[in-house]
């Protein structure tokens, strides 16, 4: 892709940075349509409709439209706050998750940074979200904000330790750290003789391992029912209570990055990311791409679901779900796919 | 350990069912009507706003009386004897000019109670409901149809009838009482006459 690029561009470091603004191209078309689905989803659950007005079609212009409100908008510093540490967090959060979509596989012919310690790198940067959500809530100078900073804080540590055993069960099986190998490693359809060779299918033991790894993405990416760092009804809206315009905005498009991240994960580890399920039929680089980001979507979608359908936990529930239950399967179910691993 | 097992059993039991019924609720079809757009049907006999069929009236004021806000405001001038106002619809003949009908729907409380009084069922509410108003003033329904040259026109008209039945009842009566001191005058002659 980058030969590609450099081929049609003259200059090289241009060439570069159109490489490199690929991932945010995909993050903000993703963003605006996938705000949009979300109300869609929501309005139809409940029998609504959603946006119908804006734009024509279902109201398709109804995130731009919220976007240029926001841009618009006052740009609000409180007179207490830190405002140094304030402007900061938005942007860091946001840059945090567009570095990890460095090691995302898009498809065959586009990865950002073919790195073989890509998981490692990627669940390393990812814990810069937790830092800027940090320090958004403490430059805030606002209870709210705080507390719901600190539950954030904690929450992502708690919940950070069954992602990374699950990820381990899958680096077991593929034996690499590379998204970019591990994605290769899925090609083909062996299993049973049509199933493709993604690794949900080649260990039983990663079925669970995907249930465990799916609870433990909705409460990283911070989604219902583990939303408590902005639980409205109990902390106006958590660290973002300061928050206004776009420096808001940066918040919303990070926290749908990081839904997106965690759904193409997701994706790549257990369900072969850039591979068809039909073997070579359909197997492109663009292709490739679209399948890639059918089975995000199709994750975020199952997110923006369990959204619409269950309850928030309790803080006590939260941490209880995360330490006493997760964190053992986890635990056994590693030594058993590391078990199947051996035996077969 | 069992007791643990059967809770995590229900709770996923339970997070499957509700997201089943979630999955229902999102392919079927909305209720909601997209109101500018669509606009349902109002049901009959719907209290939304009076209207004055003005033709109609004859000014009796029993609707003024029946309204418990005085919402209604009606002023009447009796018509002159040279005009026929001709008759309402339902027959009732016309008396008097009505030159203002006033309904103040800011203080109306849509009780329909003025609407069973009136004998030529000319005040009725009509099915609609959009005319909300930035300026409480335009909320003051005027429906008499007379203008206000024609209304001191009939009101003139009617003051110089009455000073004329004045007059003449004046004269009427200053004859009478002529005729009765002419009488009296006569009954005195007549008596002095026979006295004589």
């Amino acid at each position: 892709m980058l030969e590609f690029l450099e081929n049609i561009i003259p200059s090289s470091p241009v060439a570069l940075v159109v490489f490199a603004l690929f991932p945010m191209v995909i993050i903000i078309v993703y963003a605006l349509f996938a705000i949009w689905l979300e109300r869609k989803v929501a309005g139809f659950i409940q029998d609504r409709l959603g946006p119908m007005r804006t734009g024509g079609f279902h109201g398709w212009a109804q995130t731009i439209a919220d976007m240029l409100k926001l841009i618009q908008k006052e740009d609000i510093i409180p007179k207490d706050a830190s405002s140094f540490l304030f402007k900061l967090a938005p942007f860091m959060i946001f840059t945090a998750s567009y570095a990890a979509f460095a090691v995302i596989p898009f498809s065959s012919g586009y990865i950002g940074s073919n790195i073989n310690i890509g998981v490692f790198y990627l669940l390393a940067i990812t814990s810069f979200l937790t830092i800027s959500i940090i320090m958004a809530s403490w430059a805030s100078n606002n209870k709210w904000s705080l507390v719901g900073g600190m539950r954030t804080a904690a929450q992502m540590v708690s919940y950070e330790v069954p992602t990374i055993v699950t990820v381990l069960s899958v680096l077991i099986v593929a034996g690499s750290m590379n998204l970019m190998t591990i994605t290769e490693m899925q090609t083909g359809n062996d299993i049973m003789g049509f199933l493709p060779n993604w690794f949900i299918f080649q260990n039983p033991f990663l079925i669970v391992a995907f249930a465990i790894f799916a609870i433990s993405m909705l409460a990283e990416s911070h989604r219902v029912p583990f939303d408590l760092p902005e639980s409205e009804s109990e902390l106006v809206a958590g660290y973002q209570t300061e928050y206004s315009g776009m420096r808001w905005g940066m918040f919303m498009l990070a926290e749908y990055a990081d839904m997106l991240l965690l759904s193409l994960l997701g994706a790549t580890l257990f369900f072969g990311g850039w591979n068809s399920p039909f073997g070579t039929f359909m197997s492109g680089p663009i292709w490739g791409f679209g399948w890639f980001m059918l089975k995000g979507m199709l994750l975020v979608f199952v997110m923006m679901w369990i959204r619409w359908t269950l309850p928030r936990y309790r803080v006590d529930q939260l941490m209880h779900i995360c330490w006493s239950i997760l964190i053992p399967l986890s635990f056994v179910n590693f030594v058993l796919v590391a078990l199947w691993e051996m035996i077969f | 350990m069992q007791k643990q097992l059967k809770e995590g059993y229900q709770t996923f039991k339970s997070i499957f069912i509700g997201m089943a019924i979630t999955l229902r609720h999102l392919f079927q079809p909305s209720v909601t009507i997209q109101y500018p757009d669509v606009r349902v049907e109002l049901p009959p006999g719907v209290r939304s706003k009076l209207y004055v069929n003005i033709d109609d009236c004859i000014g009796c004021l029993l609707c003024a009386r029946a309204c418990p806000v005085n919402c209604i405001d009606i002023e009447t001038v009796k018509a002159t004897s040279d005009v026929d106002l001709g008759k309402t619809s339902t027959g009732n003949p016309k008396r008097l000019w009505v030159t203002q009908f006033d309904i103040d729907m800011s203080k109306c409380m849509y009780c329909d109670l003025c609407v069973y009084p009136c004998p030529t069922n000319c005040i009725y509410m009509v099915p609609e409901y959009e005319y909300s108003e930035f300026d409480r003033k335009n909320l003051i329904f005027e429906f008499s149809n007379l203008s206000p040259e024609k209304v001191t026109e009939v009101k003139d008209k009617l003051e110089k009838e009455n000073e004329e039945k004045n007059r003449q009842k004046e004269l009427a009566q200053q004859k009478k009482d002529q005729e009765k001191k002419d009488q009296e005058t006569d009954t005195d002659t007549d008596a002095g006459k026979a006295g004589e």
